[in-house]
């Protein structure tokens, strides 16, 4: 296997896209991505899609988004993994370029939710657990599977609702920096407490919002990258695993056992074994991370099942704000999926391009020196959670080379 | 939305088009007039017995009778043993609730119920559960509470399906 590094990156403005349909907002990330590689279409090799779709009306993204791009005759594929879609296009690019396959793919993330009335993706993303035993009788949502995550964490280590509120601040604070995020105001603990219950107990400033969006990353071999960049920036761990469909089937509610997502553990874990990190003390070696915060719950989890904080302590690293710019870790300073949004497959591509920027220290000057993450490790961290924690992706970047 | 396609199946029958605008973002809108309905047809042959229960009032678990191995939801095929042969063993139906939400915001097919609580519960035979809770006092609601998973008929359909009730409040 040859080492592969991150060449380029682009991304879209997020939102509700309705400017533009599928395959044009796909262009937008690409052609950054080239601008930015100071690379032409010629060069992609392969073009791997991460598109979740189901809402939006083309069934073949990754054609079509090809066609529009430019990149035939080159192969292509729609890759799926939920919400953790983008990180399994980056896998498999990672891939097809360790292996020899091709030198340079690019790996796009884009979703077109707003092609569908929003009841209609309430519904759909409902069923995205097991349809059959647990949607068809009970008629689940996405606010509610993670409403029973955070009732779980509540009975077992007396966390409050204002505590989930704190993440939510902060995201809001670092998405009104972000020029591409879909919200750019900021909001306080009393205007998220008085929100309305989406699924009890999460409200619905607790949530992220549907959106529109795409990520691109183009990916090269070692001696490619070489020539194209010299600021190369390493994709030196992956791990990635896979959980129950059906939520009852999991071991984490049990009163004893709660609480966390198994697979972002198992994740993590085999992420770290490649790059030599402890686990228990996973948060020293990284600068910044992104993780999966589709509701404040799932940040607040997040910190735990990456080993930044013991079992029970994520409350702690909240109210010490020790996850803003300059804490123990900072964590989603580029917004988040709380409110950066949440355009399921191009969420992954777009938590890369925010930390390939940060390693670059080129994110304060596309956003505010306050979001610039202090650059001392050289390693960057993305926690990407499919469905609830049906498929977990764990992604590592670093300034140095994986295999000296 | 629909009153998007109202806009837009209006248009089309007077300009020949059915494009119409976002109130929201002023966007200019294609809308598709091409209603796709969506239902499933799925098989039951491997757990025909679960279905039979449910008209009895029974609720069953499989049991590997090869490993022991216990499954809710119920399945016929073994993945440890690679074994297909399962006793299949009705729940008594106590348990111990694990979480639980209530859902406020609905999808569309479930819109015409109430807010609706859903919980996970261990049963006595080790093996979790999700259903509706069915309480009159949410407020009652506690960490580790006894329930009882019982069959219902669920209007108004009159469907029949599982359902927790409290035990002791």
């Amino acid at each position: 296997m040859r080492d592969v590094a991150i060449v380029g990156v682009g991304h879209s403005l997020f939102g509700n896209r309705y400017d533009v349909r599928l395959d044009e907002l796909a262009w937008e990330a690409v052609s950054e991505a080239l601008k930015d590689a100071n690379l032409t279409v010629k060069d992609i090799e392969l073009l791997i899609v991460g598109c979740a779709g189901g809402w939006s009306a083309e069934a073949l993204p990754a054609v079509v988004c090809s066609e529009y791009c430019g990149t035939l005759p080159k192969g292509s594929m729609r890759v799926e993994a939920a919400c953790a879609t983008g990180s399994a296009a980056l896998a498999t690019a990672y891939n097809f370029v360790a292996s020899g396959y091709v030198d340079i793919a690019i790996a796009l993330g884009v979703e077109k939710m707003y092609e569908s009335p929003t009841p209609v993706q309430i519904e759909l993303i409902g069923r995205a657990g097991n349809y059959f035993w647990e949607f068809e009788n009970f008629g689940l949502t996405f606010p509610g599977y993670y409403a029973l995550h955070a009732t779980g964490y509540m009975w077992k280590h007396g966390l409050k609702e204002e505590d989930l509120a704190e993440i939510a601040v902060k995201n809001h604070y670092y998405a009104s920096m972000n020029p591409k995020a879909q919200f750019k105001k900021q909001i306080n603990v009393e205007t998220i407490m008085q929100s309305r219950y989406i699924a009890w107990p999460l409200k619905l400033f607790d949530c992220c919002p549907l959106t529109d969006g795409s990520a691109a990353i183009i990916l090269a071999s070692e001696d490619t990258a070489k020539k194209i960049t010299d600021t190369p920036v390493w994709i030196s761990g992956i791990g990635l695993s896979t959980g129950t469909a059906n939520l009852s089937s999991r071991d984490m509610f049990l009163p004893l056992e709660y609480s966390g997502l198994e697979t972002a553990v198992e994740a993590a874990k085999q992420a770290y074994k490649r790059v030599g990190i402890e686990y228990n003390q996973a948060s020293k070696y990284f600068d910044v991370a992104c993780v999966h915060d589709c509701f404040t719950i799932a940040e607040l989890m997040a910190y735990e099942d990456l080993g930044f904080c013991k079992r029970g302590e994520g409350i702690k690293l909240v109210r010490e704000k020790q996850t803003y710019n300059g804490g123990l870790i900072p964590v989603n300073i580029d917004g988040g999926l709380k409110a950066k949004g949440h355009p399921i497959g191009a969420t992954g591509g777009s938590m890369i391009y925010s930390l390939t920027k940060q390693l670059r220290q080129e994110y304060g000057k596309y956003a505010d020196s306050k979001a610039q993450a202090d650059i001392k490790n050289g390693r960057a961290i993305a926690h990407n959670i499919g469905g609830t924690g049906h498929y977990a992706y764990v992604t590592i970047l670093s300034l140095e080379k994986p295999h000296m | 939305m629909s009153e998007l396609f109202d806009k837009a199946e209006k248009n089309l029958k007077e300009t020949g088009l059915p494009l119409t605008e976002d109130q929201k973002t002023k966007m200019p809108l294609y809308i598709s007039m091409r209603e796709l309905p969506l239902r499933f047809n799925l098989g039951i042959a491997k757990i025909q017995k679960f279905y039979d229960g449910l008209k009895e009032g029974k609720i069953y678990l499989t049991q590997c009778k090869n490993c022991g191995e216990k499954f809710f939801p119920p399945q016929a095929d073994c993945p440890k043993c690679m074994k297909s042969d399962m006793d299949w063993v009705p729940l008594n139906g106590e348990g111990e609730l694990l979480t639980c939400t209530m859902i406020f915001v609905k999808p569309p097919t479930f819109s015409h119920y109430k807010d609706y609580i859903v919980g996970i519960a261990r049963m006595k035979e080790g093996v979790k559960v999700m259903a509706w809770l069915n309480i009159d006092d949410p407020t009652k609601i506690k960490p580790k509470m006894k329930v009882r998973l019982q069959t219902t008929k669920r209007e108004p359909e009159g469907l029949i399906t599982y359902e927790f009730i409290p035990i002791n409040i």
